[in-house]
């Protein structure tokens, strides 16, 4: 009698790495005509020494010759490229599929019109408020105004199921119910994602971040609407699971960054993910000899990374499982150890941690491509 | 263009294997699982 | 259509197939699903569809019936015929 192998969980897989991504971000430019108060890029000024378009272009030839199967473009604001539409174009005539993140100020009928004819192609609109007082408080003057005009553009010429994406906040999440009747009325989907201390974020967390309370909210309105994409960013809600003994949130409560998934900015370098850009997650940088393939599969940070990783502080926990202890990125910027709790740990075995963390001593963002002098929408206070 | 966003769901099918004995293992070989694009934190 | 093992079939050309080494991923470019074939073999016979006159004819060149694994992969393909990773060939496309 001879047994069947058990194949191995799909999960643990993964997370050991796979040989090449199964998609990435791409930051394009840091150069935005926003200055949005949680950017995770900083940006707004371009970095002269950006990639060429040449260099893109290659980009795009190395991925597509990895199979890495299509590219979550952003910045910044990627359509102040010049060569944006030659990039894309190039990306999804080469197999490499593009979805692309925009504030929608430069998504005009025309553009609108040029995107729609695209194969391989989806657009997300970023919004972080119904109204713009919510909204413009965040992402500045007139950008609600500019993204429900670019979203009107994209279904005017019949793009269907493109995004809005949300960054949850203290301020916006009571009007979850009125983001999702926006998504339908457009035919687009919505997108909710976690807010994370990056960037400029790190800056603003403290006055946007969901409240305990809030979180409960989010991960029952979550599981009351399955068709609402997350991008699995609020997996450290699943320790909730443990007081309803209800179900998971959907998705396989993995971080995928330097497994299965991967950052490049602007000029190359490449990071375990858009949150962690910061000297101690650089991975290496494309231009290097042995382009993105070596550092995907050789750098030392990456193989770190899919190395199995113990649950540390939480062991004593019985929500570990679920929760997988949150998010490395959400960690590090509040100053937390990475092998213990979320500072979100919706039990609250961080808020000791947090208490004790002297004000100023968490690490910075490595770079600030803020425009000098860009007006942040409101004067937020900084809590010590 | 029309975009079809996968289901949330994983689709697994449970496979009946040659006679078992209580005393063996249990196994299940499941050759094909589908993970949503929305399911992995920075894959979406 | 359900999957039919009389039937001939091959990976669909709106997908692409990346080896892992575990297996493959497949992504199918239309509907945007990704999907994990776990093993080598699976992978190597989902290659050879289109080589048979049936997916039951390509399942018995690949699998010896005693380890009584057919089963196993006659699940696996209706599942990849779900999702479109394998299509039935039509005659005229033969």
């Amino acid at each position: 009698m001879s047994t069947i192998p058990k194949t191995p969980p799909l999960v643990e897989q993964l997370k050991g790495g796979l040989d090449a991504p199964i998609c990435l971000t791409w930051e394009l430019t840091y150069a935005c005509n926003l200055a949005c108060v949680h950017c995770l890029s900083s940006s707004g000024r371009r970095d002269p020494k950006e990639l060429s378009t040449a260099e893109a272009k290659d980009l795009v030839d190395q991925l597509a010759a990895l199979q890495v199967f299509y590219v979550n473009i952003g910045g910044g604001e990627p359509m102040l490229r010049k060569d944006f539409f030659e990039i894309v174009e190039h990306s999804v005539s080469n197999g490499v599929g593009v979805k692309f993140s925009t504030n929608g100020t430069y998504l005009d009928r025309a553009a609108a019109e040029r995107l729609v004819e695209l194969p391989y192609l989806d657009v997300q609109i970023s919004l972080d408020g119904m109204t713009p007082e919510v909204n413009d408080a965040v992402r500045g003057a007139g950008s609600h105004a500019k993204a429900l005009e670019a979203m009107g553009h994209l279904r005017d010429v019949g793009f269907e199921d493109f995004k809005i994406s949300i960054v949850c906040t203290r301020h916006n999440v009571d009007q979850l119910d009125e983001f999702k009747a926006l998504a339908d009325d457009h035919g687009a989907q919505l997108r909710i994602t976690r807010l994370r201390p990056s960037g400029r974020g790190v800056d603003s967390y403290h006055d946007l971040r969901l409240t305990n309370p809030q979180q409960r909210q989010v991960f029952h309105w979550i599981l009351d609407h399955p068709d609402v994409l997350t991008g699995d960013s609020f997996f450290h809600l699943n320790a909730l699971t443990t007081e309803t003994g209800g179900s998971n949130l959907p998705g396989l409560n993995m971080c995928g960054a330097g497994r299965v998934v991967c950052l490049i900015d602007p000029i190359g370098d490449v990071y375990a993910c858009p949150f962690v850009i910061h000297d101690e997650f650089l991975a290496g940088n494309v231009r290097d000899g042995g382009g993105f393939a070596s550092v995907w599969r050789e750098s030392t940070l990456f193989t770190e990374l899919r190395e199995p990783t113990s649950a540390g502080a939480c062991a004593s926990c019985g929500s570990y499982d679920a929760c997988q202890g949150g998010c490395m990125a959400t960690k590090f910027f509040t100053g937390l150890p990475l092998d213990g709790p979320d500072p979100d740990c919706i039990h609250g075995h961080a808020d000791e941690a947090l208490a004790g963390i002297a004000a100023g001593s968490a690490p910075r963002p490595s770079q600030d491509h803020s425009r000098p002098g860009a007006a942040v929408p409101v004067a937020l206070t900084r809590k010590s | 263009m029309t975009v079809t966003e996968p289901t949330t769901e994983q689709t697994t099918e449970a496979v009946e294997g040659q006679d078992q004995t209580t005393d063996e293992l249990v196994t299940d070989d499941v050759l094909v699982e589908e993970i949503s694009i929305d399911g992995m934190c920075g894959v979406y | 259509m359900p999957f039919d093992p009389a039937d001939r079939y091959r990976l669909s050309p709106r997908v692409g197939l990346r080896p892992e080494p575990f297996g493959a991923l497949a992504y199918h470019y239309d509907t945007r699903r990704l999907v994990f074939l776990k093993s080598n073999d699976l992978v190597d016979l989902v290659r050879s569809l289109e080589d048979h006159d049936s997916a039951a004819a390509a399942i018995d060149a690949l699998v010896d019936p005693s380890t009584g694994r057919r089963s196993t992969y006659l699940t696996a393909l209706a599942s990849l015929c779900e999702s479109g990773v394998v299509e039935p060939m039509l005659e005229s496309a033969a």
